[in-house]
């Protein structure tokens, strides 16, 4: 069972963040693997213990991410990859999975790809069905259970988490899944994967190294602004009934010319 | 000169940090008011590795170095003091005097059982009238046979009522021409017959932790537990001091940056005369000096923790750590307390629990005024180191990591 995991670095949830002039900082916290991809990491451990087979952890980033690549091999995974992401800037998800999609293909014979729901950063949550559609291989993104894996009969079966209810499903393998955080509860990193994690040279490969044709971005990120300081007055509605209340607040809001 | 920390050492301080934050910071306060030790932390710990985290991996530990050794008792006393004196007891006192003084023979049979956390280890030395007079201790060993038999009662013992086995120190020459030149180390298993121990309730601090007393009647103890030779048991003590007050030191900055951490979070967000208190000065003079004397901390405990690495003696450089770090971890909470207004006074907040936890450190492990008067023998050339009959192995990657 060959599995890939793509993990991302992101900034840590607890840090503060600011923007000036069009720059966004975190001041000195350190990046993190992003926290839905440590679920990922560690079914594919899990799945890994079950079936038998290797983890492949893979990151389009710059020199900094192969820190979330460590997290994972500290964690346990077998092996690690970063792509080189200097020529990328600007790029959304179209263009990153156009990477990933080709990165993967290198490898030889891959049964399945996990990714965390989404960054926190970026949240937009399709990179996975992205990477499957150019792949050519079934998306099951929102993973709450993986039932059945069967590197033999080529099946896969999971449980997805949706609005409306659970939905089981089953695709062929290979396939490319995402996670919730309902999956599992994330290992901590072992010392012999401590150990692991900060000897391995991780290899870099290069956007030119891969198969790529020309591919735009479809999104254009505009600089981001800082939200304008609000004054903030709350007033109350006193009233004896909601009918009443009701009345006052729509008064109210034609006073304020809302409606 | 390399003032980095390895990535190595980096992700072991984030795996401690990690595991401390969501295996004991969520319910520390319900314990610590209990005023029990929550059931499930030791085999926790020991699951995780950190019991034997700096024993070579051939005696059952984890193969890391004794700054590691460091960095993880201050992540855990970050989170509570009760968390980092287990590996004070445990890993320091005894595991690390099994590793200096043991016989080969003795490592092999004693230290993976302890190492691995299968069995609890703990130190036991002062006692009800002896603590800085450690050379007025009174419970003695008899020689019978193969054995020795021993009698009398160490008190303020931690983990006393959870360990298996202890380091045990006792009056073996009652004859010897200098009261500490007759003392004896043996590990005791603490199941045997005679052993009766008890949990100390009621103290100001540590209250999720279990400090307790050991009482022996005519406990029998075979020779070969003898730790070092007959009369080497003063030396042996005090080495293992070395070592438990290391993790005292590194454990007490973490105090302070825990203090830090909640003075900075609470002065960010509560506001008097229409600002945080963050923008009055005299609050910004209590943080500047934690901040400070954070920095300060870390980096006697990290000089001591590289002079064990390296295979140095480091009683000074240890002593250093101890004294300042606990010191500073008691103003550091004290004025977390006070920045807290009335809300430090509530254990709402957990910077009342950092004071309580803060006073035991400037105690224990050698007061700060024993740490004064080391210092002072070496500032004044009347204490100088004497080559030990064993020096605590110098970390070696390689054969530490030899399965």
């Amino acid at each position: 069972m060959n599995i890939v995991v793509c993990v991302k670095q992101t900034a840590d949830t607890a840090a503060t963040i600011t923007v000036d002039g069009g720059k966004v900082s975190w001041g000195d916290t350190p990046l993190v693997l992003n926290p839905w991809d440590e679920f990922a990491v560690e079914e594919a451990l899990r799945l890994r213990e079950a079936h038998g087979g290797n983890v492949t952890a893979i990151t389009v980033g710059p020199e900094s991410a192969v820190e979330a690549l460590r997290s994972a091999l500290a964690m346990g995974a077998d092996a690690a990859v970063r792509v080189e992401d200097i020529e990328l800037s600007g790029a959304d998800s179209l263009v990153v999975s156009a990477v990933l999609a080709a990165a993967i293909a290198k490898f030889e014979e891959v049964d399945l790809v996990l990714f965390g729901r989404e960054a926190v950063d970026s949240n937009t949550g399709i990179l996975s069905t992205q990477v499957a559609r150019r792949l050519g291989w079934p998306s099951m993104p929102l993973v709450a259970a993986v039932h059945a894996l069967d590197a033999g009969s080529g099946v896969v079966e999971v449980e997805r988490m949706l609005s409306e209810g659970r939905q089981r499903v089953r695709a062929s393998l290979p396939a490319v899944i995402s996670v919730v955080k309902e999956i599992n509860e994330p290992r901590y990193a072992s010392f012999m994967g401590i150990r692991k994690a900060s000897r391995v040279e991780v290899p870099v490969w290069t956007i030119g190294e891969l198969s790529l044709g020309d591919i735009e971005p479809g999104v254009a990120w505009l600089p981001p602004e800082a939200a304008e300081e609000a004054d903030v007055d709350c007033e109350f509605i006193e009233a004896e009934d909601p009918l009443e209340a009701a009345r006052k607040l729509v008064k109210r809001l034609r006073e304020e010319k809302v409606i | 000169m390399e003032f980095k920390l390895s990535s190595e050492h980096d992700m072991i301080r984030k795996m401690v940090a990690d595991f401390a934050a969501k295996e004991v910071a969520p319910t520390i306060a319900e314990w610590d008011r209990k005023q029990e030790m929550a059931p499930d932390i030791l085999p926790k710990m020991a699951d995780q590795g950190l019991l034997g985290i700096c024993l070579p991996v051939k005696y059952g530990g984890q193969g890391m170095d004794y700054i590691s050794l460091g960095l993880a008792s201050e992540e855990l006393e970050y989170v509570d003091t009760s968390l980092r004196v287990v590996l004070s007891v445990h890993t320091g006192l005894c595991c690390l005097t099994l590793l200096q003084w043991g016989t080969d023979e003795q490592k092999k049979e004693f230290l993976p059982a302890i190492a691995t956390g299968e069995l609890i280890g703990g130190g036991a030395f002062s006692e009800p009238n002896a603590g800085s007079d450690f050379a007025a201790i009174r419970m003695t060993a008899k020689r019978d046979g193969d054995d020795f038999i021993l009698n009398g009662e160490k008190m303020w013992i931690s983990l006393s009522t959870k360990a298996d086995v202890a380091v045990v120190t006792t009056r073996s020459m009652l004859d010897a021409e200098k009261s500490h030149e007759g003392l004896t180390c043996f590990l005791v298993d603490l199941h045997s017959k005679g052993v009766t121990t008890g949990d100390i309730h009621g103290k100001l601090g540590v209250r999720a932790g279990s400090t307790g007393w050991i009482a022996m009647q005519d406990v029998r103890v075979p020779a070969r537990n003898m730790i070092g030779e007959e009369g080497e048991g003063f030396k042996i003590t005090m080495s293992a001091f070395d070592n438990g007050r290391y993790t005292v030191a590194a454990g007490a900055t973490g105090l302070i940056r825990a203090s830090l951490d909640a003075s900075v979070a609470y002065a960010s967000e509560r506001e008097t005369f229409g600002k945080p208190i963050s923008h009055h000065q005299l609050v910004q003079a209590k943080i500047a000096k934690m901040h400070l004397d954070y920095e300060i901390a870390r980096l006697l405990y990290l000089k001591a923790g590289w002079k064990k690495n390296v295979g140095l003696r480091n009683t000074l450089e240890t002593s250093r750590a101890k004294q300042f770090a606990t010191n500073a971890s008691y103003e550091a909470a004290t004025e977390a307390v006070q920045i807290h207004g009335g809300y430090g006074f509530s254990d709402e907040y957990p910077v009342e629990r950092f004071l309580r936890n803060s006073k035991g450190a400037v105690i224990y492990e050698g007061s700060n005024e024993i740490q004064s008067l080391i210092q002072a023998g070496y500032a004044l050339g009347t204490r100088r180191d004497k080559p030990l009959r064993c020096e605590l192995p110098a970390y070696d990657e390689e054969s530490w990591l030899e399965e």
